[in-house]
């Protein structure tokens, strides 16, 4: 034994086990009741925009890691991956695949490499990716397949309006909007902001595991439902019709682009709901989660540096 | 509802192998190797001439100054030699080299040190308490070192309200502080008294984290009657045996950045320095050996002993079953916040609470991965600090934004590093960032 070499590095020696790769995967764990019902409700279209979407994102994060950067390929820590998937959620399920793919390039390309690749981005991946699209695409990425009946259909589904398309064009009033169908996914919308229970199953899952804490889609949630109780609208109308539980959960938590600390979080999360809201009530667009998001992602750095945490034992400044 | 500090810290997995264990003693080796720095401080001044014989207890090195401590022999015998010897961690260190004869052996055998009587206890003036504490060479056995004297004497002005003894022993495996709580109540009573006496404080409060439900059981069951001392169960979290978490859990204040536990009226001392008071006091029997914890996911038979201070690290480490053929670190204190060291040759000093063999596969880190800025570290930190921010910062050599961010609060407990799903050495980087931090302050005064 004397003659072994004994390791010798800084404390702690002990790891708590948790990995990038594991929280991300654990993220795609809790995608899976959203994606499972988006391919329910819209069958083949579903399915291709899913895989075109993953395997453009993946493809994109490889290229530009081996021909671009020559660098390690870290494809397997699964960030690539959940960029893909989440851009899927947040797509229409009749949207060409070369549309899908243009998407993929930007928010691999655009959203994270441009800055510098995991973890340095500012703005979310796969919210810029399909910003970039409703911009650039605005027919394409607003035409709603309507879900059940199209589970054979791709590009050739029948569309029709959202809830909340509906509702800016006053052709439905916000108390004939059924909730329960909402809720369980009866309703037009991209693949995965559907089905409100399975976003709900799998912000469960990523609470349990804490891979996200629950102050950013709590505090989304309640400025959204407090914002429309105030404007006279059914808080669960704005929570169920639209993206918020998609974006309260699974978009706006994305590390990389929200605060830090926790009371940050909640200002982030208040921010979100109210600039949704505001979008959504007297803007040109019927929704305006990603917008919010993405503009709230660019005040990250600045919540940062205004909302520390407190230290232990500060003094007070007389 | 159980105590506990509120801002930060982990669960940590505990890995206590050895809670059920008693004490089981290692006898004094023929040869002991013992250094002159096992203190925070300045390293003591020896004493003693090759050829020399002393005898057990006897004073071999001499504190340097008001921050540094007495080293006395452990066994009686002949000094073979004075010189530099490497410490468990590398680094070279004076060190006298004490050699028993069957006459030493013998002699040891049959005197033991003499005890105090009651009556010469109660005759004891708080200062003789603290001049006994010192000519001892006690310092903080809970791994700091720092010279308890110098914590006896409360700066002028400043006055304790609140002794606050520390038997959190938050870190994994490390079970030493349990085990001598369990065996030795009476005896952290009684010490706690003589330090009750030594700095007027009349109320003293035992902080225990209630995973160890059986020794807070024992010390109550034992403090019976008795007014002024308490046991205060504390939540389990890591790392309730900092100093400050500490006193935040069981006062509820928070001591000031850059000041003393005194400034909010508390001392703090580990159970194992109010044990080692009690020997002092009442048994006359200077710090010469200490209680440890031998541990590991591996090791044949993990204990907790009585250790003779300079006895080889080997000795102690065979006492458990030796070193299991895995073994890939080999730790002195706890995995959280203890040090690797590069060899077992060397001897056993006061500071070592503990020794964990981790095995191999355990002991390398694993690649690191960009910060993906999920705040864990933050959310960690006991301190309410931002390591995230605090690496990068060292990195580019930002010293003063360091020093703005707060660097030199950090107690470096490991909660960030541990916590990063990253990997990446946050606290290697705020480490160095601290000391340079500190330098630096140091040139500007």
């Amino acid at each position: 034994m004397s003659n072994r070499r004994l390791i010798v590095s800084g404390s702690p020696h002990i790891h708590t086990g948790s990995s990038v790769k594991s929280r991300m995967w654990g993220v795609v764990i809790a995608l899976l009741p959203a994606l499972a019902f988006s391919l329910y409700a819209f069958g083949i279209g579903a399915l291709v925009v899913i895989a075109v979407s993953v395997l453009g994102c993946v493809m994109t994060e490889y290229l530009i890691q081996r021909y671009l950067i020559k660098g390690e390929l870290t494809i397997t820590n699964g960030s690539a991956v959940i960029t893909g998937l989440l851009l899927a959620m947040n797509l229409p399920s009749n949207l060409p695949v070369w549309i899908v793919l243009i998407g993929c390039v930007v928010a691999i390309g655009l959203g994270k490499y441009a800055f510098g690749g995991l973890g340095q981005n500012i703005f979310n991946p796969a919210i810029l990716g399909r910003v970039f699209l409703l911009i650039s695409f605005p027919q394409q990425m607003t035409s709603w397949p309507l879900p059940m009946v199209n589970r054979a259909s791709y590009l050739d589904a029948t569309t029709g309006a959202t809830i909340l398309g509906k509702m800016k064009l006053n052709e439905l009033v916000p108390d004939n909007v059924d909730l329960m169908g909402a809720f369980m996914g009866q309703m037009g919308g991209s693949l995965g902001e559907m089905c409100g229970l399975a976003i709900l199953l799998g912000g469960a899952y990523l609470l349990v595991r804490r891979i996200i804490s629950w102050h950013i889609p709590v505090s989304i949630i309640a400025t959204v439902a407090l914002f429309s109780w105030c404007a006279g609208i059914n808080p669960l109308v704005s929570i169920l019709s639209g993206g918020v539980l998609l974006g309260a959960v699974f978009m706006a938590t994305d590390y990389v682009t929200s605060p830090m600390t926790h009371k940050g979080m909640v200002l982030y999360g208040v921010m979100i709901g109210v600039i949704t809201m505001i979008i959504r009530l007297w803007g040109a667009y019927p929704e305006g989660v990603s917008f919010a998001i993405l503009i709230m992602n660019g005040f990250t750095p600045l919540i940062n540096k205004y909302m520390r945490p407190r230290q232990f034992g500060e003094r007070k400044v007389k | 509802m159980l105590k506990t500090f509120k801002k930060g810290g982990i669960h940590v997995p505990e890995y206590k192998l050895t809670a059920e264990k008693p004490i089981v003693d290692i006898p004094a080796p023929r040869e002991v190797v013992v250094t002159f720095s096992q203190h925070i401080g300045a390293m003591a001044v020896c004493d003693v001439k090759p050829g020399d014989h002393v005898v057990k207890g006897q004073i071999i090195a001499k504190a340097n100054g008001v921050v540094s401590a007495n080293i006395h022999t452990p066994i009686s015998g002949k000094v073979k030699t004075i010189g530099k010897w490497k410490t468990a961690f590398g680094y070279p260190c004076d060190t006298v080299t004490i050699v028993a004869s069957d006459e030493d052996v013998q002699y040891d055998a049959e005197h033991g040190f003499e005890p105090r009587t009651e009556e010469e206890i109660k005759a004891l003036t708080p200062e003789d308490i603290k001049e006994i504490v010192a000519d001892a060479g006690v310092v903080g056995l809970g791994g700091a070192t720092f010279p308890t004297k110098v914590k006896l004497c409360p700066p002028p002005g400043m006055h304790a309200d609140i002794l606050i003894i520390n038997g959190a022993e938050c870190e994994p495996f490390l079970t030493n502080d349990h085990a001598l709580m369990l065996a030795c109540p009476d005896e952290i009573i009684e010490g706690v008294k003589y330090i009750m006496r030594a700095t007027g404080v009349n109320r003293a409060v035992i902080g225990v984290e209630d995973n160890k439900r059986d020794a807070i059981c024992n010390l109550e069951k034992h403090l019976e009657g008795e007014s002024g001392i308490s046991v205060m169960p504390l939540k389990t979290k890591y790392p309730q045996g900092g100093e400050k978490q500490l006193i935040k859990a069981v006062t509820g204040k928070e001591v000031p950045n850059g000041a003393l536990p005194i400034s909010v009226g508390a001392i703090v001392q580990n159970v194992g320095t109010a044990y080692a008071i009690y020997r002092a006091v009442k048994l006359r029997e200077p710090l010469i050996s200490r209680i440890l914890t031998v541990s590991g996911k591996h090791v044949q038979s993990p204990g907790n002993f009585r250790v003779f201070l300079g006895t080889p690290l080997k000795t102690v480490i065979e006492a458990a079953g030796g070193i299991p053929e895995d073994t890939g670190k080999i730790i002195l204190g706890g995995p959280m916040m203890g040090k690797a060291i590069v060899s077992i040759d060397a001897p056993t000093i006061k500071g070592v609470s503990g020794v964990v063999l981790i095995p191999e596969d355990e002991a390398r880190r694993t690649q690191e991965n960009p910060c993906i800025r999920c705040g864990a570290c933050v959310e960690a930190c006991p301190m309410g600090l931002e390591p995230y921010m605090l690496m990068p910062l060292t990195e580019n050599g930002e010293w003063e934004m360091l020093n703005e961010h707060g660097v030199r609060n950090c107690i470096e407990c490991g909660c960030c590093a541990y916590s990063c799903p990253s990997n990446r050495p946050l606290l290697d980087f705020i480490r160095l960032g601290k000391f340079k931090v500190n330098e630096m302050m140091r040139k500007k005064s």
